[in-house]
């Protein structure tokens, strides 16, 4: 089979740039740990306001002074609604969803997962930066889907 | 020769029939995005109308369009009729009743669940059973074709098929190993469920099925798009096609690398760990490489073609070309917007980038740019070249049909960049408006709203000119002998010798291997876990 010269060049050059993308990908995964939720946990969605991991909601700060953070996200609301941690530490979210599948993202940073009912998500992720910042939910859930948001207030060191 | 050409007019009106009406959907979504007051603006008609768009042009249009391309392509290049005409009508019946039910469904308020369907919504069976009829007319639909191309072999031993009939299996083997998995999350999860015959789903196993079918979909959208670029556009530019075997490498790395890619739409679900993630990763940067080739490959047959024309410098080639013939100003069009596309979609699959785009505005943004141009601005630069071989008529209205295309560039400039931009800022995708309830931050996306929603509006009027010129063709166009449907020669002559990407079958086992790795384990990992099922909701 003929190729032209500068055909087999440019195919050697896409190819470059394939390793080129998966190499960047791959270096930033094992070198800063940069990886998607993938956190795999499973709960019953029609218990979960009993269920003892989501009974209690809100903020909690660690000894390590490393924060964690228990939110539902339900049709159209997030459980709490306004959540308050500190700057500089890191702090894990988890989340799951009593209903239809929503997203949550918090506008301006990385935090961003999916929350599917049966499923518990988790990520952990540091603010350097105080102030306050919308949570959206990001998947369409229903006709209040564009109402459904939160407040995130990353505050000054603890 | 085309042959059958009643029963590929037939599919190419309802593909037109299903864009005219998502067009007016469209229009009515980019101006309620801009916050801007409708008479008839609601929340439910906003969702409800995002569901039809969706549909209709992802599934709809595409499906309809696609088919009646396989049918005249196939009995063109290969000279001979289907072997089963019946079955084709078949087939189109089939998903003609599907199309019904599944529209019925969805403008009756029963199914706002968007194209991607994801339970724990619940929509009307109706919506399920209608999608299920769509593809399984589709399934026939290609049974068709191959036994065409079948039958053509057994009178042709040894001798390569032409490079169109290649493009279109491949579309069509693609499409039956996606939707496999499609069939199932229908069939096992959600028929039933919607019938009441079982309480409850896993959501998240109907996510893996719905994105293990999500993916190949889109090239089932797109391959025909590229046989259009190969074997279409270089001869109506005036050239030749510069490789007709890379375009065969091409397409046989399609066959096997469309597949395992689909947990790159599922970077930020829980529940799937992140070495599978990692896995589709791979395979999706891989499948870059053959697009890489296709843009080599066709841009070299426009400088042949404007070499042909009389270009003799390092540029000029481009100026010679014939823009304003309908077919290749839309598809040189789509191709620009298909490399900013392109370069899009491989932001998004890069892991740590995606959780900064994800569900956001960046995503329409995206996907207009690669479905909504490179796909649907190459079919309608198809349609003005074929509908008339099809129904013996001169194109009409041909002064819109040139400018349309021109017009769709510049309306999906702005509500592309528009859309890429507010989705960076954190803008969501699929929301009614986007106020949150006078937020700051929200506040400064409404800026380039309105610039989304003028582009929204250029985009309605160049649908509209289209629209309008395939009416009138229909309709008015003047009776005359139309010139046959042909293919661009290879600069090299026609294939004599049968290549190892000939070799389609061996490229299939292949692909099935390649997706049982990527699924079978992942799956079956799933399965053995212990998980918990989800009722329906219907809050719409
Ligand atoms: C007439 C020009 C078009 C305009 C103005 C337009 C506009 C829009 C808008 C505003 C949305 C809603 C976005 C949201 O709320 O997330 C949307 C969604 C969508 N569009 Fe288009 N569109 C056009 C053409 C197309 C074409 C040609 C295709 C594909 C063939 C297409 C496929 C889609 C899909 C698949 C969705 C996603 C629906 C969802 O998120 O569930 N659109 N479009
Ligand atoms: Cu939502
Ligand atoms: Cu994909």
């Amino acid at each position: 089979m003929h190729v032209d010269l500068y055909e087999r060049i440019w195919m050697w050059g896409a190819g470059g740039i394939v390793i080129l993308f998966l190499g960047t990908i791959g270096v930033a995964t094992v070198s800063q740990g940069r990886l998607p939720p993938s956190h795999v946990e499973t709960i019953d969605p029609q218990s979960v306001f009993a269920d003892e991991r989501f009974a209690e909601r809100g903020v909690t700060i660690h000894p390590d002074g490393s924060a964690e953070v228990i939110m539902i996200a339900m049709m159209f609301n997030f459980l709490p609604n306004e959540i308050r941690v500190p700057a500089n530490v890191p702090v894990t979210f988890r989340l799951t969803s009593p209903d239809v599948v929503h997203g949550f993202q918090i506008v301006g940073t990385n935090g961003n997962t999916m929350v599917v009912p049966g499923y518990v998500s988790q990520f952990t992720i540091t603010f350097d930066t105080p102030g306050e910042y919308l949570i959206t939910c990001n998947e369409y859930c229903g006709l209040g889907h564009h109402n459904m948001s939160a407040t995130l207030i990353v505050e000054e060191g603890a | 020769m085309i042959h059958n050409r009643r029963l590929a007019t037939a599919n190419i009106g309802v593909a037109i029939a299903a864009f005219g009406i998502a067009t007016f959907m469209a229009l009515m979504q980019s101006l309620s995005r801009a916050s801007l007051d409708l008479p008839w603006r609601s929340a439910k008609m906003y969702y409800l109308s995002v569901t039809g768009h969706g549909v209709l042009m992802a599934l709809v249009f595409t499906t309809f369009f696609i088919m009646a391309l396989g049918v005249a392509f196939t009995t063109s290049a290969l000279n001979r009729p289907l072997k089963w005409p019946r079955a084709g009508w078949v087939a189109f019946w089939i998903a003609v009743v599907g199309t019904v039910m599944t529209t019925w469904a969805i403008l009756w308020g029963k199914a706002t669940v968007l194209y991607t369907f994801y339970p724990p919504l619940q929509a009307h069976w109706a919506f399920y059973v209608g999608v299920t009829l769509l593809v399984v007319g589709s399934w026939v639909w290609g049974a068709v074709v191959i036994a065409t191309y079948l039958g053509w072999k057994k009178d042709n031993p040894g001798k390569p098929m032409p490079l169109a009939v290649y493009g279109i299996l491949t579309t069509i083997i693609v499409w039956y190993l996606a939707t496999v998995a499609v069939a199932s999350e229908m069939l096992f999860l959600l028929i039933p469920w919607s019938l009441g015959l079982k309480e409850t789903v896993d959501p998240l196993l109907a996510r893996m099925l719905f994105w293990f079918f999500g993916h190949p979909l889109v090239y089932f959208w797109l391959l025909p798009a590229y046989v259009v670029w190969y074997t279409v556009l270089p001869r109506e530019a005036g050239g030749k096609l510069f490789s007709d075997p890379l375009a065969r490498m091409v397409f046989a790395l399609f066959i096997i690398l469309s597949t395992p890619v689909g947990f790159h739409h599922q970077f930020m679900d829980p529940g799937i760990a992140a070495g599978w993630k990692m896995a589709h990763t791979i395979a999706t940067f891989a499948i870059l490489f053959p697009s890489f080739v296709t843009a080599f490959t066709v841009t070299a047959s426009l400088e042949v073609a404007g070499r042909m024309r009389g270009a003799t410098g390092w540029f000029d080639w481009i100026w010679k070309l014939p823009w304003n013939n309908p077919l290749v100003a839309s598809v040189l069009l789509s191709m620009i917007m298909f490399a900013v596309g392109g370069f899009g979609g491989a932001i998004n699959a890069a892991f740590g980038m995606n959780a900064v785009v994800h569900n956001t505005a960046w995503i329409q943004g995206h996907f207009h740019l690669t479905v909504g141009t490179a796909v649907a601005l190459t079919f309608m630069g198809t349609a003005y070249w074929l509908v008339p071989k099809l129904v013996g008529r001169d194109l009409e209205l041909s002064l819109l049909a040139k400018w349309q295309p021109y017009l769709w560039f510049v309306g999906m400039l702005l509500f592309s960049i528009s859309n890429h931009i507010t989705g960076l800022m954190g803008m969501p995708r699929r929301v009614f408006e986007a106020g949150y309830g006078g937020s700051e931050i929200a506040a400064q996306w409404s800026g380039l709203t309105l610039v989304s929603a003028l582009g929204g509006i250029l985009l309605f009027v160049s649908a509209s000119f289209f629209l309008l010129s395939m009416l009138g063709t229909v309709l008015a166009g003047r009776k005359a002998e139309q010139p046959p449907l042909e293919f661009a020669e290879p600069l090299e002559g026609q294939p004599t010798k049968l290549l190892v990407f000939d070799r389609v079958w061996a490229w299939v086992v292949v692909a099935v291997i390649l997706v049982a790795i990527a699924y079978a384990y992942p799956l079956a990992d799933h399965l053995a876990m212990e998980t918990f099922g989800s009722p329906g909701f219907k809050p719409f």
